[in-house]
């Protein structure tokens, strides 16, 4: 299956990412990111935070729940970037209805032919309906190999 | 936190080079702890025999691994004073364990909207000089 405009508008059912404390040090860690703004309460609120928050890519982490909303090959698919926009900080506890929903489809024409590219924009919304994040992933869909499918 | 030289948000200006940030060389160790953290269990990024059935090398890293990295560039050069608003990156060649990541930048504008002073970045993540396994920009927003 081929990418194609009719995707745009597809959306996964929402569903809720709970920023626990231990996976967002455990995150940081493993990035070997040890700023304090993570963790330190005191160091945090006189930042512009105003309190602790999440790495910035932390939010990637949240994503694992999501159902796919479509059937694609997942050996075609590249990622081929990542965006964070960031509208309120994340708070740890904080409880997130995520919804991913594709928001562009379309082809560029690179060295190895045509290339479809898919965005995928998760809406990150706090319990109070605010939308705290959104996170951006462009996939790169590349062409089926001949013969396969 | 091995700060990099701390930078007033009063400093920043059009086209300064911001100080690098350089990271410990990648480890097979630190791609099974991301793998756990992050929730991407890709065996590309942990199991070497995997990686060699489909063709590679070994392991690859995450490339969010690396956008990790450039994440903690950005967060240290919003220091106390700014927030990160907005952090992209495109993922470039791959990098493997023993690969060290440099980090740099450069201030490609300065404005003000709303009460905010915002500044965008050009990020750069490299593990040689010239070899750029990634390339990115954030914003970030300071209130006046």
């Amino acid at each position: 299956m081929d990418l194609d405009k009719s995707m745009i508008g597809i959306a996964s059912k929402p569903y809720i990412a709970e920023v626990d404390r231990e996976r967002v040090t455990r995150f940081a860690q493993a990035i070997g990111d040890e700023n304090p703004l993570y963790f330190d309460e005191t160091y945090a609120a006189d930042t512009a935070y105003e309190g602790v928050t999440v790495p910035p890519t932390f939010l990637v982490s949240l994503g694992s729940n999501a159902k796919f909303p479509l059937k694609l090959d997942f050996k075609r698919m590249l990622h081929g970037e990542q965006e964070f926009i960031y509208h309120q900080p994340v708070r740890i506890g904080d409880r997130l209805e995520c919804t991913m929903t594709v928001t562009d489809v379309y082809d560029r024409v690179g060295k190895s032919g045509t290339m479809q590219f898919l965005v995928l924009d998760t809406e990150m919304k706090t319990e109070d309906g605010v939308l705290a994040a959104v996170s951006r992933n462009t996939i790169i869909y590349r062409p089926a190999k001949k013969g396969a499918n | 936190m091995k700060a990099i030289t701390k930078i007033m948000f009063s400093d920043l200006h059009k086209e300064m080079q911001l100080p690098a940030l350089s990271k410990p060389p990648v480890t097979h160790e630190q791609l099974v702890q991301y793998a756990q953290a992050s929730g991407d269990l890709n065996p590309l990024h942990t199991d070497d025999a995997f990686a060699k059935s489909i063709g590679m090398d070994g392991v690859i890293a995450h490339g969010m691994l690396i956008m990790g990295f450039l994440g903690q560039y950005v967060q240290e050069l919003a220091g106390t004073e700014a927030i990160v608003s907005k952090f992209n990156m495109r993922f470039g060649a791959m990098t493997k364990p023993g690969d060290a990541i440099t980090c740099s930048g450069v201030v490609k504008q300065l404005t003000e909207i709303d009460g905010n002073r915002l500044a965008e970045l050009e990020l750069i993540a490299e593990k040689a000089p010239g070899e750029r396994v990634g390339t990115g920009s954030a914003t970030l927003t300071c209130k006046i």
